[in-house]
């Protein structure tokens, strides 16, 4: 592993030198390095080599059940005779059924339209976490973290119960006579972005409250000593200020939401349709690997832009940090 | 700072911590039914946690998870430190941009996806899926939230103390297990119950790399779900919630004492 060699060590100062570096072997050193990059490519960025290579392969009733590509058994020429037979059927299929096309641009527009409810539900619970006395604020934070530890699964499935047409929703609307029918929310678009909204929101709420906890609240009470109106205040002074949070806070939720499975299969029913459960099914239910290869890799695709955003968010932040 | 905490403030975080709970506490509620039907309230009645240890395919699946859960947290914690000590302490080595973007992409990476191409790895290396694969994919997923958990820990870290105890005459090993362990000892012990958490949760990544005979809690109760909404899953599920909520109100507890007692020896060190 060259590419992972020690430059540090060269460093001319001794404070300067990463601690590790003062055992005067780099051996250590270097295995602190390797041992997590070595395993991230073999378990992360491999993985997704043999996904793309996959996609290339045609369907085979077989198990595996898809015909190998790049095979390295027949050696060097096997190889390259494996070139021949990659073909771009699987992608020309997806663009031939509408039902993908379709899959892709609902995913993308709930995981939207979620984000956004979910940064206006999540907003005002962080302004008021971090304008809550200092001393309170550790158990507010405690308080939000928590329903993170319960199982996804489990948050989920208690919408169900709650959700229902003969669920506890409906029951307490029908007894406080707001409606005469139960409506119906169970297995529609409006129970995803609930589900969505509610297991995100920690993750919304902990960027924002982080920025808006660093806020110098003097700004908002000069504005108005200046006669500057609440809202224009707000606006003008605390959402900008907040705006790494919100962007923070907004790939943490878009991201994960435009592939999420759970929710669009448990409260979504079979009529909605979301990428990642399309995905699922192909997988599971049509065993046809080499199609679902593909949709993961357009699927990676698609998010590669709003991951590389995620990425330089958290690289800054770590600057920030130190 | 001046903060007025004004009635608006209030009120949301009121409506946000309701809505936040609310679900969770009525699950619970009902997993107490008497009757079968989980939203209509027949009584109390802890007669579906009774059945709920008779049944030997969830109490199977149980045992399976708590295994994973503990295996595959303990490697990623130890992977996911190191990982936390190379991004904050080697600013600068070839590879490092993709190092990171493999540290954090794992946190945001869509589980399908993540799922999928563990599979595929598994299965073009010849592995057998089942309890080894998942804890494979377990430790891989949650050894990135380890790392970001120490690594915050990391950053605010002094690094005089370090440079103290070895122009004292410490070997860097020595300083490295008395000071600098000790110091993030509690973001190390929050990662590892982080990971488990994770692992006990994961229904996606499990339900690609499980196999025959290592069927997780969450792929069980999954699958009874898509049979209907019973009490009995109610009851698996608020003994879930029991279990994680016990473990964090002991960590935080144990946190807080040793805060406490750190405050007390640097009280007496100043006294001298």
């Amino acid at each position: 592993m060259s590419n992972i060699a020690v430059t540090d060590a060269a460093a001319p100062s001794t404070a300067a030198k990463p601690f590790l570096t003062r055992l005067g072997t780099g051996f250590v050193n270097r295995l602190v390095i390797i041992v997590p990059y070595l395993w991230l490519l073999f378990f992360f960025l491999i993985p997704f080599v043999i996904v793309f290579k996959i996609s290339l392969s045609q369907t085979a009733i077989a198990m595996p059940p898809y015909t190998p590509v790049l095979d390295f058994r027949d050696g060097i020429s096997g190889f390259f005779a494996g070139f021949r037979d990659l073909n771009f059927d699987n992608y020309v299929w997806l663009t031939q059924d509408a039902l993908y096309f379709k899959a892709y641009i609902t995913s993308v527009v709930i995981a939207a339209i979620s984000t956004v409810l979910t940064l206006i539900v999540g907003y005002p619970i962080a302004y008021g976490m971090a304008r809550a006395p200092a001393t309170i604020r550790p158990t507010l934070l405690m308080l939000v973290i928590l329903p993170f530890w319960t199982s996804f699964l489990i948050r989920v499935y208690a919408w169900i119960g709650i959700l229902k047409p003969e669920g506890l929703l409906n029951q307490l609307l029908l007894s406080l006579h707001i409606i005469n029918q139960p409506l119906v929310i169970l297995n529609t678009y409006t129970a995803i972005f609930i589900g969505i909204v509610y297991s995100y929101l920690p993750f919304m709420v902990l960027p924002l409250y982080s920025s808006l906890e660093k806020m110098d609240y003097s700004l908002i009470e000069a504005a108005k000593d200046l006669g500057c109106p609440p809202t224009s205040a707000f606006w003008k002074i605390t959402f900008p200020l907040s705006l790494p949070g919100v962007i923070a806070g907004a790939l943490l939720v878009f991201i994960p939401a435009v592939g999420e499975f759970v929710i669009p299969d448990l409260l979504g029913g079979s009529q909605t349709l979301m990428i990642g459960k399309t995905l699922w099914n192909e997988f599971f239910a049509n065993r046809d690997w080499p199609v679902s290869s593909a949709v993961a890799v357009i699927l990676l695709l698609l998010l590669t832009v709003p991951i590389m955003f995620f990425q330089q968010a958290q690289a800054k932040a770590q600057e920030q940090g130190k | 700072m001046n903060t007025t905490w004004s009635r608006f403030n209030v009120t949301s975080i009121v409506l946000g911590f309701a809505f936040l709970y609310l679900p969770i506490v009525l699950l619970v509620v009902f997993s107490f039914n008497e009757s079968k039907l989980v939203t209509v309230w027949g009584g109390f009645s802890t007669k579906w946690y009774v059945s709920l240890f008779h049944n030997q395919g969830l109490m199977d699946a149980t045992w399976v998870t708590a295994r994973v859960g503990v295996i595959s947290a303990t490697v990623a914690t130890v992977l996911g430190t190191l990982a936390a000590l190379t991004l904050t302490r080697y600013t600068r080595f070839r590879g490092r941009v993709l190092f990171s973007g493999m540290v954090f992409a794992p946190l945001v990476m869509p589980e399908v996806i993540t799922g999928l191409s563990l599979l595929l790895l598994f299965v073009a290396v010849g592995l057998d899926r089942g309890f080894f694969t998942v804890t494979l994919a377990h430790i891989t997923l949650t050894m990135c939230f380890v790392a970001v958990v120490v690594q915050s820990r990391l950053v605010s870290f002094d690094r005089s103390l370090e440079e103290a105890a070895m122009d004292l005459g410490a070997t860097p090993a020595k300083t490295f297990f008395q000071i600098t362990l000790p110091v993030i000892l509690p973001a190390i012990v929050s990662g590892w119950m982080l990971a488990f958490t994770l692992s006990l949760d994961d229904l996606v990544i499990a339900s690609f790399t499980s196999g025959p005979g290592a069927t997780t809690l969450p792929m069980k109760i999954y699958s009874q779900v898509r049979l209907g909404v019973t009490p009995e899953i109610n009851a698996a599920c608020t003994i879930l919630i029991a279990v994680v909520a016990v473990g964090v109100i002991i960590a935080s507890i144990a946190n807080k004492r040793r805060e406490v007692q750190r405050q007390l020896d640097e009280r007496a060190a100043q006294r001298g």
